[in-house]
Order: C-alpha cells, then sequence, then structure tokens
C-alpha cells in the first residue's frame, strides 16, 4: 500500500477495509479501557500482577484454541478467575509478588501444555502472544465492546473508594470502606481489560498499553482525573498511530505501538524531567 | 440574619470518651497486653508510650474496631468501636510515599472527605473546599498544589493530619506521627496537634517513643509494656514506682532541670532525645 499524502483520502482508502474499521474500533476500545485502569495499576503497584494476569490468560486462550472456541474467552476465564484468586488469597498489596509469581509459572506450564496438545497452526500461538488486531472479527468487537461498557460502568461507581483504597488503604480500611471487596473488583477490572488488550498488543506486550501510558501521564499531571485523561489520550494515540504505519508497512502493528509508547516514555522520563526542574527554580526566582 | 462562623460541634457534651474495663488485648493464643482500666476525657491530650512491639497500634486497633478484645470492654462515646466510625481520625503510621506516587496533597485530603461516596459527583467543589480549610488548619495551605512524593517528613505528617481531620473527627489517632522528624519539626507538630485538641476540644491519642516533647501538652499517659498498661497523669506515671511495676524489675526514672524524664533500668531508653 502506497502512502496518499492527503489524510483523508489516506484514511478513507483505509476504512475501505472490514478488517481496518475492526481493528480500529477494538484498537480504540481497548486503548480507552486499558488507559483508565492502568493509572489504578500504576497507583496499586500492581504491575507485575496485570503483567502475570496476561500471561496466566496465555493458558486460558490456548486452551480455548485447543478445543475450537474464540481464544477471548479462555482469557476472560482464566485471567478473571486467577485474578481473584491473587486478590483473595493477599489482601496486602506488599507480599503478593513471590505468590503471583509461583501462580504464573504454573499457568504458563499449563499454556504450554496445551500449545504442545494443539494440532493446528502455530499462528495461533503467535497472536496470543504478540497480539493479532488486524484479525478481528465482527463478534470479536462486539465482545470488546460489551467488556468495555462493563468495565466503564464498573468504574464509574467504584472510582471515588478505589482511588482513596489505592493511595491510603490503612485510612480506608479505618473509615470502614470495603478494601478486601475493592481489591478482587480492582483484579477483575484488570483481567477483564487484560483479556480484551491482548487482542490488540499480545500477552507478551500488554505492558505497552496497560501500564506505561499511566506511567507517562503520571509524570505529567498530579490530578487523578488529569491522569486518567492523559493516559488514555496516549493509549489511543499509540493505538491509532501503529495501525496507521502498519497499515502502509509490512510490520507487525503491536511492534509500532510499542515503540510508539516506548519513545514518549523516554522523552517524558529523561527530556520533560529535565525541563521541569527549570520551571520550579524560575518560579522560586520570581518569588524571591 | 447573623452567619455565625464557629464551627458547632456535634459531639454531645460528655466526658468520657473513651473507657475501657479490664480489657484484654490480643489473640486466643497471644496474649498482647490484660487487665486495662483507664478513661480518657473529653479533649485530653494523650500519649501512648511503650517499647516496640508492646501493644500500643493494638489499642488503635481496638478502637477503630479493626481488632475486638479478648475480653473487658473498651468503649467510645458510650458504645463499642465499630469500623467506619466517623468520629475518628485516623493517622496510621506510614513508611515513605512512593517516589512514583505523583499524586498532590490537596486530591488526598479531598478524598479523605468523600472517597467512601461511591459514584461520580461533577461537581468536586464543596469538597476541594473542604479540604482546602483542613489544609489551612494544619498551615500547609500552600502544599496543596505539591505532589505527595516531594514533600519532607514534617511536611508529609501535616498533610496526614489535614487527611484526619477534613471529616472534623472528635478523637484523634496518630500513630507514630513524631518519626523521622527533626527536633524542631516534632516540636512544631505537637503544638499543632495541641491547638487543634484546645482550639476544637478533639481528643487526641498520640503513639510515641519518647515522651520528653509531649510532655509539656500532655494531659495523660498510657504507658505499655511487659503485657500491661499504667495509666494517668504524666507525674503519675512517670514514677520509678509505677515503671518498676509495669516492668518488673527495678526501675529509675531520673528528671532533669528542664523537665525532661530520663529512664534508667531498661534497655528501650524512651527517655533519650
Amino acid at each position: 500500500m502506497t502512502f496518499n499524502i492527503n489524510l483523508i483520502a489516506a484514511l478513507q482508502q483505509m476504512f475501505q477495509y472490514q478488517f481496518m474499521q475492526h481493528a480500529f474500533e477494538a484498537g480504540t476500545l481497548v486503548a480507552i479501557i486499558a488507559g483508565i485502569v492502568g493509572y489504578f495499576v500504576v497507583l496499586r503497584r500492581s504491575s507485575f500482577a496485570a503483567h502475570a494476569l496476561s500471561h496466566i490468560g496465555f493458558a486460558g486462550a490456548a486452551g480455548a484454541v485447543l478445543f475450537g472456541i474464540s481464544p477471548v474467552y479462555g482469557l476472560l476465564l482464566f485471567t478473571t478467575v486467577g485474578g481473584s484468586m491473587m486478590a483473595a488469597l493477599s489482601p496486602r498489596a506488599a507480599h503478593r509478588d513471590v505468590h503471583i509469581g509461583t501462580v504464573l509459572a504454573f499457568m504458563l506450564g499449563i499454556g504450554v501444555l496445551f500449545i504442545s496438545l494443539y494440532t493446528g497452526y502455530a499462528t495461533e500461538a503467535y497472536s496470543i502472544l504478540f497480539g493479532e488486531i488486524l484479525g478481528i472479527s465482527n463478534s470479536d468487537v462486539l465482545l470488546t465492546l460489551v467488556a468495555a461498557l462493563i468495565i466503564l460502568s464498573i468504574i464509574a461507581v467504584v472510582y471515588r473508594p478505589l482511588l482513596f483504597a489505592s493511595l491510603d488503604e490503612d485510612v480506608a480500611e479505618a473509615k470502614g470502606m470495603p478494601t478486601f471487596l475493592l481489591g478482587i473488583i480492582f483484579m477483575i477490572l484488570v483481567a477483564v481489560a487484560t483479556s480484551i488488550a491482548v487482542q490488540v498488543v499480545g500477552v507478551l506486550l500488554i505492558f505497552s498499553l496497560m501500564v506505561t501510558p499511566a506511567a507517562i501521564a503520571q509524570q505529567l499531571a498530579k490530578r487523578p482525573h488529569k491522569v486518567v485523561v492523559i493516559s488514555v489520550a496516549i493509549a489511543l494515540m499509540a493505538t491509532w498511530l501503529g495501525l496507521f504505519v502498519a497499515f502502509y508497512e509490512p510490520y507487525p502493528v503491536s511492534f509500532f505501538i510499542t515503540s510508539i509508547v516506548f519513545v514518549l516514555y523516554l522523552l517524558v522520563r529523561f527530556v520533560y524531567r529535565r525541563i521541569r526542574p527549570l520551571k520550579v527554580s524560575q518560579a522560586i526566582i520570581e518569588v524571591a | 440574619m447573623t452567619i455565625t462562623t464557629s464551627e458547632i460541634t456535634t459531639t454531645p457534651v460528655q466526658s468520657n470518651v473513651i473507657k475501657a474495663e479490664n480489657l484484654v488485648a490480643g489473640y486466643e493464643d497471644n496474649i498482647v497486653w490484660r487487665d486495662a482500666s483507664f478513661t480518657i476525657d473529653r479533649g485530653e491530650f494523650v500519649a501512648v508510650i511503650g517499647p516496640n512491639g508492646a501493644g500500643k497500634t493494638t489499642l488503635f486497633r481496638l478502637l477503630l474496631g479493626l481488632q475486638r478484645p479478648t475480653s473487658g470492654t473498651i468503649k467510645i462515646f458510650d458504645s463499642e468501636p465499630k469500623r467506619g466510625n466517623h468520629e475518628i481520625g485516623y493517622v496510621p503510621q506510614r513508611h515513605l510515599i512512593d517516589s512514583e506516587t505523583n499524586v498532590e496533597s490537596l486530591e488526598l485530603v479531598h478524598l479523605a472527605f468523600c472517597g467512601h461516596q461511591w459514584g461520580f459527583h461533577l461537581s468536586a467543589k464543596a469538597g476541594r473546599k473542604a479540604a482546602l480549610v483542613a489544609l489551612e488548619a494544619v498551615g500547609a495551605a500552600e502544599l496543596a498544589h505539591q505532589s505527595l512524593n516531594a514533600l519532607s517528613g514534617g511536611e508529609l505528617q501535616r498533610i496526614f493530619l489535614a487527611e484526619a481531620l477534613v471529616s472534623h473527627p472528635s478523637v484523634l489517632l496518630l500513630d507514630e506521627p513524631l518519626a523521622n522528624l527533626d527536633i524542631r519539626r516534632e516540636r512544631d507538630l505537637l503544638q499543632l496537634v495541641n491547638n487543634v485538641v484546645r482550639s476544637h476540644a478533639v481528643t487526641a491519642l498520640l503513639i510515641a517513643h519518647n515522651i520528653n516533647p509531649l510532655l509539656p501538652f500532655l494531659d495523660k499517659v498510657i504507658y505499655i509494656a511487659n503485657g500491661k498498661v499504667a495509666t494517668g497523669r504524666p507525674k503519675e506515671v512517670m514514677t520509678s514506682e509505677v515503671l518498676s511495676a509495669l516492668y518488673g524489675v527495678h526501675i529509675e526514672v531520673l528528671h532533669d532541670s528542664r523537665g525532661n524524664i530520663a529512664i534508667v533500668g531498661i534497655e528501650e531508653h524512651h527517655g533519650d532525645e
């Protein structure tokens, strides 16, 4: 495909293809959800749990493929069960890593077993691991939409309590807030978000949408709702740009998405941080 | 029509805010301390003193309803403690704020005001105003838009105090707020707590290692050691007799010319500066 310098014409050309339409629809939904849920993942320092959940999902997806059903159902089943178990077994985040790692290794082992039992093509495993957004079907888009709406409505209800419990668990508990329940709700949110995000970037690259955009956004703003908006904007931008570039280049979409997010991360981490202290010192000089 | 600017306290006028009778704390097979009987009156500033692991925080957990007494009773405002008591403002013992937690102070205090509410509020004006008032009350208005990870230990403690005060509690539970503070910040924070206690008739319980900086402000001491609890005015509790009885070994309590106390005879030197 040759790149058309007229952007509108380029987009029209792109959307003539149904797979590109589906990719943009699912990608947009996933980016919004991952951007929002990702903020809570970063705030609760649960990025390892998110990482582990996607890998646990791998076993589920491999199992689903083995039984001839859509991988996303296997993902949803394994991640929600795994996520609830993680939250229930260790309510406090501090000592969770070893438990998570242990369960993670076991589940990956099961995934390997399923893959070896599956006699079809290895491309199925490949697309679970690295994402296959260009192969998303109409029903997958619909399922993504339903999952996204469910996540959004749950977040609309638990937003403030979850935010407070994530920031200050001890005080939230003393105030009589259901911190244990909130922990389980959070893990289920991560589980469902991970499951739909795997379609776009795959199990191995989940960080690029679930963690990095929120981590970048957190450097840029101090008020939670602003961070969430920036995080979503970054995830959307990376997904759209990734799809756009991949339409013209013969390389995987997930490669472009992860690269865009990583470049942004480097820019904010090393360039923005150097500019910011300048601003502060200038402000101090002005005050003085 | 006149507008009153003074706050109306909703707490009924009563003297006993906290009352413990033959209180035993801990778990079936592991009693932390026993036979505690004491009362704390409205508007008192109380220090909870004792060595590490003596069960000072356990007392707070009992008052917060996070733990049940093994036996005996503890009453707060004439009823059994239960979780989510809005009369209590709690500042737990905290370690450092994660350096990645880039959230402004005002947001934390704001969440302490409305974080228990489910669903969305389109306007956060009232909550942010209440948070700002609480920050002003602890002299931290200028820190409102600073990020938590950029604050010093003393500044953080003031934010945490505002977080506890934002819901207008009548009892404050402060767990080791002086840890990691230098002597000046320590005195500033105590002065601040004292102001809150005196101006709003708030009852404050403060866990500390060293009683000396607290002595000018205190009404009462709860001394927990060796599975036992001694309570009374500082002069009554911080004596050789009471502490010797508590620890079961001979202990000397020495006073210097400025009224500071030094405790001799136990390994933990609570009298040290």
